[in-house]
């Protein structure tokens, strides 16, 4: 099936358009829609569907009111901006080491967002909102730690990897640390924070979040091209006009602010980052960056995961990030297994 | 038999033959006088200070003082240390022989996670609370994500690269699953956030006795297997060639390795890079013969080990940092100075 169509205008403007890239993309946002409007409704106080669609609108009643816009809507507007940037982050992340597993929950940003939050946690038993402010600047630090080892005349994709494996085993080594030295409730505030949740974000998150997706988002898009062309080789794109580590450069800070930032809300939700790409190139079948749909993969698949921990195990009686790590982890397997067979890791 | 004494290095042992050898086998002896002092230096320091005269008494006239006690459990410490470091490093020197990979450790590879999430699922979900019952589940733990993992590296096509993608991401899974398990049962976290760090401090004498037999084993099968996989480095068809048996060869590398792994795993929690860095330190002066490479690592890994452990009582008196954690934070940057050393072909 050809997919590619370009649509010419009498002005002589003319645009590529991939169409089932695009279908996949209105598919998948339709999905994590229609997934956060289910999730919404789900909890010890469950509202049906309509209802929800119904308060969203203005027209509720005073208690669904209360209970949807200021409980519930901001915990999913906070999966889905999370789900995004980290599904956008990844994309990225592998795109530029060139190897699907080249995402941020193997490079350590996750570790060095936990080790900020950790900190904070542990040593001055801080506030939900010093957590988020430490774990940004951990996952920061970390990023541009490894881009900065991992720079010799430029950075190669595979010495990025095993940079970002050296200090994510550094950064693990030193959460280890934190988590001994803690007590046994500091401990277990860090553990469920280690593991990614959405339980108790209110609006507060969300806006940060939303603020840096407005800016980053266009940002990244705008530079897809010059990504794409950069699948072929650095030396290939050079040729063809894209200025490599400029771009290269670029995208790895977009990269590490999208996922440092998601972390910091909701923790470390682990393999979204590494499983949302795959999954849309998948769908798309189109070997490029692949980064809307990986967007939206993302956050369709963070608050399915948040809607069937919910369901699976009751109301907020284990974060997210469990599931997202169990489903993630055997996907991750296959993904090994196929991947290997395809010479691609 | 031609095995014995691969081309190359007949070569060299030709050109300079009781020299080099005498020089190796001086070295040797200067290791174990180091290797002595160190675990002299594990006895004395810590939270309380010991003086030569204390060791003595603690040792030889022992009486039951304070001091005496201190002693005995510094010493089962510190011989704990001795077996868990030559361990790790003959399974560092074993794994980089048998996958001809450089930058191979026990725990980038995930053998240590392996181990770790074993143990784990056998003390929470098994009941099993003693080191001897789950020292089963360890090797088992690290066989089988060993073999995975080797495997999805691509067997004998294997980069570094690869290697360690598929083990760190074998070693992300596991985590989350410990994490999982964690989260559900705060009695396993109480016990287990220690253990996961990788830590001497637990050692008694009956944690060096249950794991003694294995090591024990696992050390003589890594010390056998010097001269096939000598043979394995030279090329799977040079090795043939020379009589090799490349299929048992590698079962018994990964078997040696294994049981190494998984018996310290279940003594002293996961412990990464000593694996790594050991082998490649004495490689700089002993040259490519595993001969003498495996004897070296595994007389100067405790060096390290030991060394990170009175490191670790040194900097946080009275309080201590686990080895565990000092052995990552000296292991890390070398393994990425390694990594920055190579040209990306390499890796």
């Amino acid at each position: 099936m050809k997919t590619n169509r370009a649509v010419r205008t009498p002005g002589g403007l003319s645009v590529r358009l991939d169409v089932r890239a695009l279908t996949v993309v209105l598919l998948l946002l339709a999905a994590a829609l229609a997934a956060s409007v289910v999730l919404i409704g789900t909890g010890d106080f469950p509202i049906p569907a309509g209802d929800v669609l119904r308060t969203l609108a203005g027209d509720g009643d005073a208690g669904q009111e209360f209970i949807v816009n200021e409980l519930r809507l901001p915990r999913v507007l906070v999966g889905l901006l999370v789900g995004a940037s980290l599904g956008l982050g990844g994309a990225l992340f592998q795109a530029v080491s060139r190897n699907p597993l080249g995402s941020p929950d193997i490079l350590g940003l996750g570790q060095g967002a936990t080790a900020g939050a950790l900190v904070v946690i542990v040593l001055f038993s801080g506030s939900a909102e010093l957590v988020t402010v430490g774990a940004l600047v951990g996952g920061l630090a970390t990023g541009i730690a490894i881009y900065l080892l991992a720079w010799k005349r430029g950075v190669h994709g595979y010495r990025l990897v095993l940079v970002g494996i050296g200090v994510s085993a550094i950064v693990t080594a030193v959460n280890g640390y934190l988590l001994t030295i803690s007590d046994i409730v500091d401990a277990a505030r860090a553990v469920v924070w280690m593991t990614g949740s959405l339980s108790g974000r209110d609006w507060d998150q969300v806006w940060p979040l939303l603020m840096l997706c407005a800016v980053l988002v266009p940002l990244v898009l705008a530079n897809a091209r010059e990504l794409r062309m950069m699948e072929m080789g650095d030396e290939v794109s050079h040729a063809l006009g894209v200025r490599v580590e400029r771009v290269r450069a670029l995208l790895m800070i977009a990269a590490v602010l999208l996922t440092a930032t998601a972390t910091a809300a909701a923790g470390p939700v682990s393999f979204v980052a590494l499983t949302a790409p795959q999954l849309a190139r998948r769908l798309t079948r189109s070997p490029g960056p692949n980064l809307l749909p990986s967007l939206c993969m993302g956050a369709a698949l963070l608050v399915t995961a948040d809607w069937v921990s919910q369901r699976v195990f009751g109301a907020d009686q284990l974060p997210v990030g469990v599931v997202t790590g169990v489903l993630g982890g055997v996907y991750l397997l296959w993904l090994l297994v196929t991947e290997r067979k395809a010479g691609r890791i | 038999m031609l095995v014995d004494s691969p081309p190359e290095l007949r070569e060299e042992t030709a050109a300079a033959p009781p020299n080099r050898r005498t020089i190796r086998a001086v070295g040797l002896l200067v290791s174990v006088l180091i290797l002595a002092l160190v675990a002299l230096a594990s006895i004395a320091i810590g939270a309380k200070e010991l003086s030569l005269g204390q060791i003595w008494h603690g040792l030889f006239e022992d009486s039951g003082t304070y001091g005496d006690v201190v002693v005995a459990e510094r010493v089962s410490r510190t011989v704990l240390g001795l077996l868990a470091g030559a361990a790790l490093g003959l399974s560092g020197a074993v794994l980089q022989a048998l996958t001809r990979n450089p930058l191979a450790d026990p725990g980038l590879l995930g053998i240590n996670a392996g181990a770790s999430a074993a143990v784990v699922t056998a003390i929470t979900f098994f009941g099993v609370t003693s080191l001897s019952g789950y020292v089963w589940f360890a090797f088992l733990g690290a066989a089988a994500v060993g073999t995975l993992v080797w495997f999805l590296g691509g067997s004998r096509g294997a980069t570094p690269v690869r290697l360690a993608l598929a083990g760190t991401a074998i070693s992300a899974a596991l985590y989350g699953y410990l994490q999982a398990v964690m989260i559900t049962d705060d009695a396993a976290l109480g016990k287990m956030r220690f253990w996961t760090v990788g830590s001497l401090a637990s050692a008694t004498d009956s944690t060096i006795t249950q794991v003694l037999p294995f090591l024990a084993v696992g050390t003589a099968l890594a010390l056998s297997l010097a001269r096939p996989l000598n043979a394995m480095e030279m090329g799977d068809d040079t090795a043939k060639a020379l009589g090799a048996n490349l299929n048992r060869t590698r079962a018994l590398a990964m078997l040696a390795a294994t049981v190494l792994c998984g018996a310290t795993t279940a003594a002293c929690g996961p412990i990464v890079f000593v694996g790594l860095m050991v082998p490649h330190v004495v490689r700089s002066f002993t040259g490519p013969d595993l001969r003498w490479i495996l004897p070296y690592a595994a007389i100067l890994s405790p060096v390290l080990l030991l060394g990170a452990d009175v490191l670790g009582r040194l900097v946080a008196r009275p309080s201590e940092l686990q080895v565990g954690i000092v052995t990552a934070i000296i292991g890390g940057p070398v393994f990425i100075y390694l990594v920055r050393r190579r040209r990306p072909a390499q890796l």
